[in-house]
Order: C-alpha cells, then sequence, then structure tokens
C-alpha cells in the first residue's frame, strides 16, 4: 500500500512501517514484524527514502532524525 | 508492409528461462518493480478490460486460490490497460457486489510499457486490450512459464496452481513431472544421457517402461 501520502502524511501500514524501522532491520525483519507482505515493504520502504523518513545501511533500514520525529505520535 | 517485415517489426515475446523483463509499475497498492518480488514466486496476469464479464468471474477465481498460493510462496499481481481508479472502483465493485475482496495489486498500464515488455497484447485479437497472459516467474526473478488464453475463454485456476506445485517440484528434486501430474503422483526421473547411464537405470528400482521413461515416488 502506498505508505506516504500526497501530502506527505503517513497512511496508516506506513506508519505501521516506519514504527517498525525504529530499530535498525533487514526488509524481511520488517515485513515479519508488521505482518506485511514482502513486496508492499520494499516498495514502502522506497517511498520512505525518498521522502527522508529513512535511510539504507546495506540490506538494513532505520529511521531517519525526521522518520523518528514523524513517527513521534505528535509528529504528523 | 510484407508480411515478413509485420512478423518483424512485432515487439517480441519473452522467454523461458531467461530474466523477466524488469518493470516499475503504478499498482492499486501503490508503485511497485519486479525486484521487489525477490525470494518469492510471482504470478503476474493480465486481464482484456475491468468491468467485464468472463474477468470479474477470474478475479474472484484468483481471489479464491490467493491463500493458496501464499502457502507456496507465490504472489499474484494483476495487469490491464486500464487507470488505477479504474481498477480501484472494480475492486471495489466487485466486493460490494459479490462480496469477494481482491487482495492481490493490479498494476494500471496505460502506457502499455509492462503490456509490451510481456506480449501481452494480441492484436489479432484485441489492437487495446490485454490477452489472458500468465507468466510464472521464480524467486530470482526468472521466466519459468507462461500461459495465453483467449478473450473469450477464462483460465483455469486449478492448473496454474498445478503448475506453481510442478515448477517447485522439479527445482526441489531435480526431477521432471509427466501429463496431468497432481502432488503426490509418481515423478519422472530426468532420461539418461549415455548408455553406461541407461545401464545402471535397470538396477535403480525405478518404475520403467523402458529405459528413457521412468518414474519414481518422492
Amino acid at each position: 500500500m502506498p505508505c506516504v501520502r500526497p501530502d506527505g502524511t503517513l497512511s496508516g501500514s506506513g506508519r505501521a512501517l516506519l514504527e517498525a524501522v525504529q530499530a535498525e532491520m533487514t526488509a524481511v525483519d520488517a515485513a515479519k514484524k508488521i505482518g506485511m507482505p514482502l513486496h508492499l515493504v520494499r516498495s514502502g520502504l522506497r517511498e520512505m527514502i525518498a521522502a527522508g523518513l529513512v535511510r539504507e545501511d546495506g540490506e538494513r533500514f532505520g529511521q531517519t532524525e525526521k522518520g523518528a520525529a514523524t513517527a513521534r505520535p505528535s509528529g504528523g | 508492409m510484407t508480411v515478413i517485415e509485420q512478423v518483424e517489426a512485432r515487439p517480441g515475446l519473452p522467454r523461458l528461462n531467461e530474466p523477466a523483463p524488469a518493470f516499475e509499475a503504478v499498482t492499486t497498492h501503490g508503485p511497485l518493480q519486479l525486484s521487489d518480488y525477490e525470494g518469492s514466486w510471482l504470478i503476474l496476469f493480465s486481464h482484456p478490460a475491468d468491468f467485464t464479464p468472463v474477468c470479474t468471474t477470474e478475479f474472484m477465481a484468483f481471489a479464491e486460490i490467493y491463500p493458496e498460493l501464499q502457502k507456496r510462496g507465490a504472489e499474484l499481481l494483476g495487469l490491464s490497460i486500464d487507470s488505477v481508479y479504474s481498477h480501484i472502483a472494480w475492486v471495489r465493485n466487485i466486493e460490494e457486489k459479490a462480496g469477494v475482496k481482491i487482495p492481490f495489486p493490479v498494476i494500471a498500464d496505460l502506457d502499455r510499457k509492462v503490456a509490451t515488455a510481456y506480449g501481452m497484447v494480441m492484436p489479432g485479437e484485441s489492437k487495446t486490450e490485454t490477452s489472458r497472459c500468465v507468466f510464472l516467474i521464480d524467486p530470482k526473478g526468472i521466466l519459468r512459464a507462461m500461459i495465453y488464453y483467449p478473450l473469450t475463454t477464462g483460465r483455469n485456476m486449478d492448473e496454474i496452481l498445478r503448475l506453481v506445485d510442478a515448477l517447485q517440484t522439479a527445482d526441489a528434486n531435480s526431477v521432471a513431472t509427466p501429463a496431468n501430474w497432481r502432488p503426490g503422483d509418481k515423478v519422472i526421473v530426468p532420461a539418461p544421457n549415455t548408455t553406461e547411464l541407461a545401464e545402471e537405470r535397470v538396477d535403480a528400482g525405478y518404475e520403467c517402461t523402458d529405459w528413457y521413461l521412468c518414474k519414481k515416488s518422492l
């Protein structure tokens, strides 16, 4: 599912995925953690990297500062 | 243009046992790339158009076998030359009218890039619609099987499941599967390619019709 809405806010699945990568993990682990199909996790991570919310380090993904701020309850 | 020139001008079909054509596409589940499916089997299929009767029965049938495909590590991805808004309206309509939720994404291939790369449009049938094509792509992105059905004929879901089972069984056991094979049936041991191997067959304990046609249970 699209994780980042056109206005830059996160969809429900986007928020779940961003919260999942608070601790760095692989796409496979993120898919297991939130119960989302792997292909959608990969697509969602790509979207969030483009939005500056997630960073990629090899096969592992984690929140950027912007991502951490967005993931906080008041972060929008 | 001569017939030969017309044939040469046609976009080619993808080939078995070669990498499936890469794509990035707009879908009902967001943008997806072929590489997003790495590690899973992918069944990429096309239908002629949204809101058409045969396609609607097929979508409901694909949704019905989706849990079985997932058990086999396979994902479904639909495609037609329609907009994503048409796809969304159609899958919502199927759920509303028939009570069937469509759980897999559908590519909106308005620019026909994916349809062209996979040879899904058969101008002899329709110049504006994709035919009923099925492509089985393995976890390494290799195209392993193709099925083409005409516009008039809905696909057989049992055959798609059977094909997934057959390919996975062949890969896991280095065997082949005979006509009408079903999981649990005997499989074909690859034919020997030397006289020595042919002679060794005799004592190998296989069920042999002759040296070139031997079966075994898994």
